[in-house]
């Protein structure tokens, strides 16, 4: 039991993975009556991992099929509603769905307006793209973990993530994304000269130029640290929140398979789970876009 | 926890979403709900400016019946006091004329008596005469004693 757990979990957490194994990686084959063979690449191949070990071994040049499809086709469906809706919008009497988009658009807009003190055309959209997008993602984890997996696996398909946000190259990337507008808005609006003063002359700073040399690097240090955990703990928040749910939910579906009353109890925890889930999928989707803007807001800020 | 190129791949997938919203989606959105806006503003700023109209008008009714009204009740004082005039008027008219009908009368009265008297003084006058033509014995000429025969009738 004790192993079939560990398998259960670690199949749950291993991403669909296509990348380039390494020449000479060496490759096990399990056939039908259960024989292994072990198989030496000759070259560099690009496959589908058919394993974890096999992902790693592809190290960066590796691609998570699974998060990035789901994460595109789940980024894609939300797009293509907002822009169908928007295409419907008129001023005349809006109805349906044209109301519930313009409601998230209004309050995307207020928020906005309250936390970004600049002009910019950028912010708004971002924020609308980030809340619904992380929203969406984020929601797949209200899908019982075990349907879409099974399903695909009837289907032929091996490893199934379908949670986008429990990968931590999808939230971390978004806060690149993020960071790089952080670092772009920061030079535009003070200038390289401005951004780089911002880095070297606070928290520390005095009157005698000798002083204030010593005191550039210190500063540098503490601002560099500063700068660079922003776009760090942006992505490992919704991360770890989403991945700590993740693992909840399937530490839960294990219990489905031992015996009826640890069953029962199951079926109740992942209702409570999933309820309280509800909170914290939106939670994180809203924490995400509100960091965003704050942090945008305070690289649009001249000191 | 591999990092691999799903980071590259989900940094150009943000790239392009946000890229599509700013230019697709979040213009149109806002400008139809800024539009409606203000459409609504209108509308609600023309109700309100219609509710003040009809107060406007109402009061300017109110005003030109009670101006009517004063005038109706002008004119009746008006013909009121012309037909006392009137009455008035017909009144002396009646009673001069009356007057007038007495003085007339009253003068035809007198003219009828002093003719009655001239009448009178002239039979006298001749019965005078012929009193005196009588007691004389012989007639008297009248043409040659008229004067006389005048003078005596006017004393009479």
């Amino acid at each position: 039991m004790a192993g079939n757990s560990q398998e259960y979990i670690s199949h749950h957490l291993t991403n669909l993975t296509y990348g380039k194994l390494p020449a000479g990686y060496v490759r096990h084959h399990t056939d039908e009556q259960g024989h292994t063979h072990a198989e030496e690449l000759s070259e560099a191949t690009w496959t589908m991992a058919h394993s974890g070990e096999e992902a790693a071994a592809m190290g960066f040049s590796a691609v998570h099929v699974d998060s990035l499809g789901w994460s595109i086709g789940l980024g894609g469906l939300i797009m293509l509603l907002f822009w169908r809706m928007a295409k419907k919008a008129s001023s005349g009497v809006p109805t349906g769905m044209l109301n519930f988009v313009e409601m998230i658009v209004e309050f995307i807009d207020n928020t906005v307006k309250e936390s970004f003190h600049g002009r910019s055309a950028l912010v708004a959209p971002l924020a609308l793209t980030i809340f619904t997008w992380v929203f969406m993602m984020n929601f797949m984890d209200l899908i019982p973990v075990d349907v879409l997996p099974t399903l695909f696996g009837a289907l032929g398909v091996h490893y199934m993530k379908v949670v986008p946000s429990t990968d931590v190259n999808v939230t971390l990337g978004m806060a690149l994304f993020v960071f790089a507008l952080m670092i772009f808005y920061s030079i535009k609006i003070k200038g390289i000269t401005g951004f780089v003063a911002e880095l070297t002359l606070h928290p520390f700073h005095a009157k005698n130029p000798l002083v204030q040399a010593i005191f550039v690097p210190v500063n540098f240090f503490l601002e560099i640290v500063a700068l660079i955990a922003k776009p760090i703990s942006l992505g490992l928040r919704l991360f770890g929140n989403m991945y700590a749910g993740e693992m909840i939910f399937i530490l839960i579906a294990l219990m489905f398979s031992a015996g009826i009353a640890l069953g029962l109890m199951a079926g109740v925890l992942q209702w409570a789970w999933a309820v309280f889930h509800i909170l914290v999928i939106t939670l994180q989707a809203f924490i995400f876009m509100m960091l965003t803007i704050v942090y945008l807001s305070m690289a649009h800020e001249d000191h | 926890m591999n990092i691999n190129m799903t980071l590259i791949g989900q940094i150009i997938t943000f790239g392009v979403f946000v890229w599509f919203c700013m230019k697709f989606v979040w213009p149109h959105l806002l400008s139809a709900m800024q539009e409606r806006e203000k459409k609504i503003a209108d509308g609600l700023d023309a109700a309100n400016r219609a509710e003040r109209d009809l107060e406007l008008a109402k009061q300017e009714a109110g005003d030109k019946l009670r101006e009517a009204k004063e005038k109706a009740a002008e004119i009746i004082e008006q013909a009121n006091k012309r037909a006392n005039q009137i009455v008035d008027e017909a009144k002396e008219n009646a009673r001069a004329e009356g007057q007038r009908l007495v003085a007339a009368a009253q003068a035809e009265v007198e003219q009828e008596a002093n003719r009655a008297k001239e009448a009178l003084r002239k039979q006298v006058s001749e019965l005078a005469v012929a009193g005196a033509a009588k007691i004389l014995g012989k007639s008297v000429d009248a043409s040659a004693h008229s004067e006389l025969l005048d003078k005596l009738a006017e004393e009479l």
